[in-house]
């Protein structure tokens, strides 16, 4: 349910390094108690994003939650499948269900994010 | 305001594994599954809701006929024992108090079923507003409700009912049959575009009944439904909201509901008002809007027409049957022809949208 090699985000998204670079999704906690999601708004590839600032928009029947990026710079691939398939979310948060790729800007910054256990810690007080 | 309150059939939301929410100072299910999968399952099979969280009040003695009537804007004279209406209760000013369903149990006995957050406001209302010879009691706490819903409910219940309930007529009610062998009243009436039955027991009933429709509709598809799926449910269908899309700001008549004003029935609260603001036409109604592209429009949203904000979305979802965003709210008169193209601000970015007619989805007869 959450794999040891991802960093995670008191947020609930995961970042996962893959090279030099890190794809991004959101964990399966966030996407359980979401639930029933409609849409996915990610930004153009080509965009800045921030550590731990809103960089897109995911949207449940019921209600409309940011995206917060688990590491600082540039978007270089998005989930495109999410558009007429929003569902993968809920289905394989960790696999077909990624939303970004991003080429860090210091990839070290991945160190402040939870490691598993951390994480489990946080979501069992959620 | 302390812990919410439970329904009798808390324990068993908990059992089915339901996420709870507190919703109009009680603790309720939103979901057990998944909202898209539970509104599906009322759309195609049946889906049971436990809204014991409703209220409840009970008029009876030789005035209640002309008590009831003056509080509604619908008129009680359609109805003979055994028959509901849906009706807004105004105050002078015509603003919404509530609106409720009213069933004729006998010629002089009627219950009001409100809703959950207005119930307290709503009794004091109608004692403050009863006749001499009308008892008005709220039954609230001595009755549960349970709501099957859904074009399998007929087959379902009445495997379980010892009375004949295919002839009953929508807004039809059984003031005293038994299901599952236990003493209820049974309504063909619902807020969620379906044909269903509502079902009035005592709250020492209400799990055992539960269980037992649950039971004998499982293989045919009937599931538990939440909050969550009741919310999208009622939207597609045009149901307004109290609290959200109707309050004491907005009269029957800008909200759509002026089919449920009667003013030829005669003298009723809210009557001089409403009939003045026909008079002098509506500066803005209650209108469906469809979003043209993939964002959902939500509760307080600004509703714009060519840059200028006129008017907020009242309730807004993505709509499951539909595959379509949906929302309501209101607009200036002049705006409100389906087809009309305005926006809806979504995070800050004017999304093109479109009026339509309400109901949004209208089942297949």
């Amino acid at each position: 349910m959450y794999p040891e090699d991802l960093r995670y985000s008191t947020e609930h998204e995961w970042a996962r390094l893959e090279g030099d670079r890190v794809r991004v999704g959101i964990t399966k906690f966030a996407a359980d108690r979401l639930s029933d999601i409609v849409f996915v708004e990610l930004p153009p590839v080509g965009t800045e994003v921030e550590f731990m600032k809103p960089f897109g928009v995911v949207e449940s029947v019921k209600a409309v939650s940011d995206l917060y990026a688990p590491v600082s710079g540039k978007v270089v691939e998005v989930n495109e499948a999410l558009k007429d398939h929003p569902e993968v979310l809920n289905q394989d948060p960790y696999g077909a269900g990624w939303l970004v790729v991003i080429e860090p800007a210091d990839p070290s910054e991945l160190q402040k994010l939870l490691g598993r256990d951390e994480y489990l810690k946080l979501i069992e007080e959620a | 305001m302390g812990e919410p309150k439970r329904t009798p059939l808390f324990e068993t939301h908990r059992a089915l594994g339901a996420r709870m929410v507190e919703f109009a100072g009680w603790s309720m299910p939103l979901q057990y599954t998944s909202i898209v999968e539970e509104h599906r399952a009322v759309r195609t099979s049946a889906g049971l809701f436990d809204v014991s969280h409703m209220g409840e009040v009970e008029f009876t003695g030789p005035s209640a006929f002309e008590t009831v009537q003056r509080l509604i804007t619908n008129d009680l004279a359609r109805l003979r024992p055994g028959r509901a209406l849906y009706t807004p209760m105004c105050t002078e000013e015509g603003g919404i108090v509530d609106d409720l369903i009213v069933y004729m149990v006998e010629e002089t006995r009627f219950l009001a079923v409100v809703n959950a957050a207005t119930t307290d406001g709503d009794y004091s209302w109608m004692k403050d507003h009863a006749l001499p010879g009308t008892t008005v009691v709220n039954r609230s706490e001595e009755i549960s409700l349970l709501a099957l819903q859904g074009p399998k409910s007929l087959a379902v219940l009445q495997e379980l009912c010892d009375a004949e309930i295919s002839a009953l007529p929508r807004f039809g009610l059984l003031p005293s049959c038994r299901v599952a062998g236990y003493p209820v009243m049974v309504a063909r009436t619902g807020y969620t575009g379906e044909d269903g039955f509502e079902i009035f027991c005592s709250p020492d009933d209400a799990p055992v009944i539960w269980g037992a429709l649950l039971e004998v509709g499982w293989h045919a598809g009937v599931r538990p439904a939440g909050l969550g799926a009741r919310d999208t449910l009622r939207l597609e269908a045009g149901y307004l909201l109290y609290g959200q899309d109707m309050d004491r700001t907005t009269t029957p008549l800008e909200a759509g509901l002026g089919w449920t004003v009667k003013f030829e029935k005669g003298e009723f609260i809210g009557r001089a008002a409403l009939l003045a603001q026909q008079q002098e036409g509506l500066k803005r109604r209650l209108v469906g809007m469809v979003t043209l592209e993939r964002a959902i429009p939500r509760t307080g949203y600004r509703v714009l027409k060519d840059g200028s904000p006129i008017g907020h979305v009242t309730s807004g979802s993505y709509a499951p049957t539909l595959d379509k965003n949906i929302a309501m709210g209101y607009v200036p008169s002049d705006m409100t022809e389906p087809g009309t193209s305005l926006a809806i601000e979504i995070r800050g970015r004017a999304v093109p949208a479109e009026v339509v007619k309400l109901p949004f989805y209208k089942r297949s007869a």
